[in-house]
């Protein structure tokens, strides 16, 4: 009982406080010669509220850790509070503790050729340690295989460490169109999934719940689009390295009224910029695309290096993932609906997908070059890069970059090797 | 008055300095040991090119930094990767170059080179390793206690190359060292280290495409070994400019006069 006056009075009265103090207050030191969005102040109390409220949920509401990939609109209607362990080790990356935590997994007999994302939530599981103070612990795991395999083998180890129940939504590869069969198998899933999720969290599934969620989590997929086609401009109102920082809404809040909020108030920021034609760059002399996942520990290095050369990365494949199937949404169709958007995403379709992407992307954005991150990590998403390197360069003369790295353990990133990659990379295209 | 560039080259390993006029001829070129001062080495190897030239710095319209140290130097105009200007040095030499392999003593690089438009069309670094890298070499003479010249004769004069399985530089010690306790040939032990180094950069050339003239310059081009046994491994021949340690200096010099017109 007590809980749940507490929680309900943090949600209702301190979060508010606390999001429009962080709102109002000023920012830490910008990056050199870098043009803040206001919007930031606003997100970091988002971010703050949503972890700070985590806390104390426990107990109040059922809590879920979900990949970054799965229909996390099933979980709405039962009102689970959701935790992303990527969002989250990206986070502890950003803050430069993802090497430390990393070491932690594999002083524990974890290999170093695990992903970091996974190393990094063992490695908090295992010492505690976050830059949010506490994560709630899970009642229920959540994950999809669309992303990768990994997830199946991390979120086991955390079933077993926490003795709680893993839900998995699997999707088939789609080396092709999808297939009939495997959307009947998917559709087959999520109706047990239901029924496992009505007995984890005590509560009916209703039908309207479900449908009113997809219309959120649509019109919030539809902004996130929206604010990525404002980068279409020349010069773009900001960079790619802000709108990755912009990703925890869409990723971790999907399906909740707060991520719809939070875009309407980035995206007015970057339209005012777009009619302004005001740019964070004092010229925008190249512009790129970006592919694969960021590099959460060198955000603000790599975003002062491109400024420095007038260069500006101003899509990526990955913010896309968010938009890209949006078209196969249609709220009143829920399940079919989950099953499409969910397994037509690009970490699940065959590369010859991921060359016509990058190519669409490329005209669309009206790049240079593209810059392809292979991440250590993420095998799924680095393994073809050479190929369709190759590729672009030899049939569209689309030059690119190959920058060997990882995603948030910084142990694994050669830091002048890679600069001088990226400034011969921008010599050879200007 | 005459109009001098400079190119300054501060490697992992080595300082270079190449001075030219206007009508590109080189005047002086300098090379010294990097050390722990890579600013102190820059200016050190300038007073030594100056001199040889008998000039003063006052009299050098632009300067270009490259290297690893390029961002050091305050005096310097501006600084270009050692990728850019590597081609733009074996372009000086070698018009028609289409391929460029530098091995310099921390890293190698394969860079595509369009003639026409003088441009870098495409390139690879090899990873944080130093296998196939000068130091590679470096390491494996140090160990067996022969000079550079004597372990590059004995790998020329061995009819056979004993193979080198470990890609690491550390493990191929160790690989070595059983292969001198078995008593296998030692001409065909070096035959082999310099083998492993060409099998290391092959993929990165395949990758760049090769396509001649075919051009290698960097310190390790001087190892006569290593580009006999490339010429072999592409099936072309390999050209070398003299002094290939200052292509990357003579690159950034050619930028430097380039820039200020």
């Amino acid at each position: 009982m007590f809980g749940q006056v507490r929680y309900w009075a943090l949600k209702e009265l301190f979060i508010p406080l606390l999001r429009t103090y962080e709102a109002k207050r000023r920012g830490s030191r910008p990056r050199k010669g870098s043009l803040p969005l206001s919007s930031n102040r606003v997100l970091k109390g988002l971010i703050m509220s949503h972890y700070y409220l985590g806390r104390y949920a426990k107990g109040v509401l059922p809590v879920a850790w979900v990949t970054s990939g799965a229909p996390v609109e099933l979980l709405r209607p039962f009102g689970f509070y959701t935790i992303y362990p990527e969002n989250h080790s990206a986070l502890c990356a950003a803050q430069k503790m993802g090497g430390g935590l990393c070491l932690v997994a594999e002083e524990r007999g974890y290999s170093k050729d695990l992903c970091s994302y996974a190393k990094i939530d063992l490695g908090v599981f295992f010492s505690g340690r976050t830059p949010v103070g506490r994560l709630p612990k899970p009642d229920l795991l959540f994950a999809s295989n669309n992303i990768c395999g990994t997830v199946l083998y991390w979120y086991r180890v955390l079933s077993k460490e926490y003795s709680i129940p893993l839900i998995v939504f699997d999707t088939p590869f789609n080396y092709g169109p999808l297939r009939q069969e495997d959307l009947d198998y998917m559709l087959d899933q999520i109706e047990e999934i239901i029924e496992k999720l009505q007995r984890i969290s005590k509560r009916e599934f209703r039908m309207e719940r479900l449908i009113k969620t997809m219309r959120l989590s649509k019109a919030t997929c539809e902004l996130w689009q929206e604010i990525l086609n404002t980068m279409k401009q020349i010069p773009a109102p900001a960079t790619i390295f802000d709108i990755f920082s912009h990703m925890l809404p869409i990723v971790s809040l999907r399906g909740l009224r707060s991520a719809h909020s939070y875009y309407q108030v980035l995206y007015w920021e970057l339209l005012q910029r777009v009619r302004d034609k005001v740019s964070p760059l004092s010229e925008e002399r190249i512009r790129l695309l970006w592919d694969n996942i960021a590099i959460w520990y060198k955000m603000r290095d790599l975003s002062e290096l491109m400024m420095r050369h007038k260069a500006n990365l101003v899509g990526a494949t990955y913010t896309n993932a968010w938009a890209e199937t949006i078209v196969h949404m249609d709220p009143t169709r829920p399940f079919e609906s989950l099953a499409k958007a969910y397994s037509l995403v690009i970490l699940n379709n065959n590369l010859y997908h991921r060359l016509e992407l990058i190519r669409k992307l490329a005209t669309e954005f009206k790049v240079n070059g593209v810059i392809m991150h292979s991440a250590r990590s993420c095998k799924p998403y680095s393994l073809g890069q050479y190929d369709i390197k190759r590729i672009l360069q030899e049939r569209y003369n689309l030059p690119c970059l190959i920058l060997e790295g990882d995603i948030a353990d910084e142990r694994y990133y050669s830091d002048e090797g890679n600069k001088t990659r990226i400034e011969a990379f921008l010599e050879s295209l200007i | 008055m005459k109009r001098v560039f400079g190119g300054i080259d501060i490697g992992s390993l080595t300082t270079k300095v190449v001075l030219i006029d206007e009508k590109m001829s080189i005047l002086s070129g300098q090379i010294i040991y990097t050390g722990y001062d890579g600013i102190h080495a820059a200016h050190e190897a300038l007073e030594r090119a100056l001199s040889e030239a008998r000039l003063k710095q006052e009299e050098i319209q632009g300067i270009v930094a490259t290297g690893y140290g390029r961002h050091l130097l305050d005096f310097a105009h501006k600084a270009v990767t050692e990728i850019t200007c590597h081609a733009l040095g074996a372009l000086y030499y070698y018009p028609n170059l289409r391929t460029l392999l530098d091995i310099g003593g921390q890293d190698s690089k394969a860079i595509g080179v369009d003639p026409g438009s003088r441009r870098v069309t495409n390139f690879r670094m090899n990873d944080k390793c130093a296998a196939g890298t000068g130091r590679f070499l470096e390491v494996m003479a140090e160990r067996l206690r022969l000079d550079m010249e004597r372990m590059i004769q004995l790998a020329l004069d061995a009819k056979e190359a004993l193979e080198i399985s470990s890609l690491c530089t550390v493990f191929a010690e160790t690989e070595v060292v059983s292969m001198v306790a078995q008593g296998k040939p030692i001409g065909e032990i070096l035959r082999g280290l310099h083998m492993a180094v060409i099998n290391r950069v092959y993929p990165m050339l395949r990758d760049v495409g090769i396509k001649p003239d075919v051009v290698m310059t960097g310190g390790v081009a001087k190892n006569k070994a290593i580009v006999r046994l490339l010429e072999e491994r592409l099936k072309l021949k390999v050209f070398v400019p003299p002094d290939p340690q200052l292509t990357g200096a003579l690159g950034a010099a050619l930028i430097a006069m380039n820039t200020s017109d």
